[in-house]
């Protein structure tokens, strides 16, 4: 590991007394993509939402080990600053509906109440639809809702909302599974695109997505890390034997 | 054989269909009823001097019943300064903790304090904002009317903000803001049509109480605008008036509750027009 922007160590998460994440050590590489892959219920979306602290509002949900950003305890710091630097983009498109895309672009400043000057503001959402490969498309209609965008311009439109916050991680929650299969190629070129400004967590089901556009994978199987590597080598020459019958389509 | 039965079933088809119309019908009746009858009775009375003056002494001609429409517009605007917040905040509290024991309980006591007689209501706020205060008032009548619209309002919200999807309250999250501001600048404008229609929907269920108002605003001949003295409003007037001896005092009842109704369809017609024109697709 070159430069790891996010480590965690010892990691664990609970519901109640049941442990969904075991004993997990990974270090995240800033500007790389990391997919995080493995069958429904291996906890995968769990750990996810352990790293921006979106558990603090499931009461039954308690997490142990360390998580570093940058060297500084995650657990430390307060939830909303965390949030503020990491980013997340959601399984369903999920614009504010009663927003317009030029709001919804910039959200994240005006409910934080953080007062921008109106070029400020033009330049942020332009910058982040621009980004977000969305500005072509609704440079005319920014001022109507959001929800009356198709589904994957939807999706880009909460990449963009994100990005406009110029966080430093992005975690994607299977964020192209509701999506048609071209708007799904789009948004993974898209991605790569992001890579050189902003670290992304890729949460997967979709094994060839992770191959497509991952530089390290993780594989989980029913909580535990299973195995963490490079994705070319991974999908060629995978160490572990679960790793392999899961590749080959034997567990899943 | 096969032949008749199957035109047995198509004629029972039919009747079950007709019995279904019929019922429909038949309840819509007494609605259309009221309706024919107050206007019949009450758009004659109906004059500017109606809407304009104040009411005479029994024998003498004209009059009208300004004083009752000022109560009225004054009773319904206080109980809706306390109504609507707190109502509105124990909607948001009942949605976001279903699971809590406070929001069962609370939600237990809203479905009695609905089911409360209103006459009744009208008996609490005596004892309780008349009777220290050491005379009927109009802002008594105002609490008394506010503690009926509170479970309306406090439900409809309650129901409308359960709708708002988690996916939606969790992207604001997700971008650092904090929870109580989620809740203010995202959840509930997304549930405002189904709040205002509830609001609304509370204020004409009051407007036409008489009883918690008996002991309460208790009535007043005069023009007052003062919240702590006796105030005029349109269901009381119907009911001294009703009740009265007089033939001009009839008219003027009908005349008042033809008013009142019309005021209730047009509010009950505003809140089908929020609730379907501002509706938010998710």
């Amino acid at each position: 590991m070159e430069n790891p922007i996010l480590k965690l160590k010892n990691f664990n998460v609970y519901y109640d007394d049941v442990r969904v994440v075991n004993n997990i050590d990974i270090n995240f590489e800033k500007n790389k993509i990391t997919a995080i892959m493995g069958p429904s219920g291996c906890g995968k979306t769990t750990l996810l939402r352990a790293i921006n602290r979106m558990h603090d509002f499931t009461p039954n949900a308690r997490v142990e080990g360390e998580i570093l950003l940058d060297n500084e305890d995650l657990n430390q710091m307060d939830a909303i600053n965390v949030r503020r630097k990491i980013g997340m983009v959601f399984q369903r498109p999920n614009p504010f509906p009663t927003m317009s895309i030029y709001d919804n672009v910039i959200s994240g400043y005006k409910l934080n109440g953080i007062k921008l000057k109106k070029a400020e503001q033009d330049e942020i959402v332009e910058n982040s639809l621009t980004k977000s490969a969305l500005w072509k498309e609704v440079k005319d209609t920014l001022h109507k809702r959001g929800s009356f965008l198709s589904g994957g311009q939807q999706q880009r439109l909460c990449i963009a909302r994100t990005l406009a916050m110029k966080p430093e991680i992005i975690l994607l929650d299977e964020p192209t599974s509701a999506l048609d299969p071209i708007a799904t190629q789009f948004i993974e070129e898209l991605f790569l695109d992001l890579k050189k400004e902003v670290t992304l967590i890729l949460v997967t089901h979709n094994m060839s997505q992770a191959a497509r556009i991952s530089n390290d994978t993780a594989f989980l199987y029913l909580g535990d890390l299973v195995e963490f590597g490079k994705t070319k080598r991974m999908f060629t020459t995978p160490e572990n034997k679960r790793t392999e019958e899961y590749l080959i389509g034997k567990i899943g | 054989m096969k032949e008749s039965s199957l035109k047995y079933r198509q004629f029972k088809d039919k009747a079950f269909l007709f019995a279904v119309y019929s019922v429909v019908a038949i309840s819509i009746i007494p609605l259309f009823l009221i309706i024919y009858y107050i206007s019949k009775m009450g758009i004659s009375a109906i004059n500017w001097n109606f809407l304009t003056t104040l009411p005479k002494p029994p024998g003498e001609a004209g009059g009208g019943m300004a004083n009752a429409i000022v109560g009225t517009l004054m009773l319904i605007f206080t109980s809706s300064i306390f109504a609507i917040p707190i109502s509105i905040f124990i909607g948001i509290y009942l949605s976001e903790y279903q699971e809590s024991k406070l929001a069962s309980i609370g939600r237990y006591c809203l479905e009695v304090l609905q089911g409360v007689p209103s006459i009744v209501i009208g008996i609490i706020a005596y004892l309780l904002f008349v009777k220290p205060f050491g005379g009927f008032n109009a802002l008594s009548g105002a609490l008394a009317l506010a503690m009926m619209m509170i479970p309306i309002i406090a439900k409809t919200t309650e129901e409308t903000l359960k709708l708002v999807p988690l996916a939606i309250k969790e992207a604001a999250i997700a971008l650092g803001v904090p929870y109580y501001k989620v809740i203010l600048k995202v959840v509930v404008p997304t549930g405002l049509s189904g709040i205002i229609t509830g609001i609304i929907l509370g204020i004409a269920r009051v407007a036409g109480e008489t009883a918690p108002l008996l002991f309460t605003a208790f009535g007043n001949p005069f023009m007052s605008y003062n919240m702590l003295k006796p105030i005029s409003s349109m269901p009381l007037i119907i009911f001294n008036y009703s009740g009265s001896p007089y033939d001009d005092w009839h008219a003027m009842a009908w005349g008042t509750s033809f008013i009142l109704l019309i005021i209730v369809l047009i509010l009950n017609i505003i809140a089908k027009i929020i609730a379907s024109r501002w509706k938010i697709q998710f």
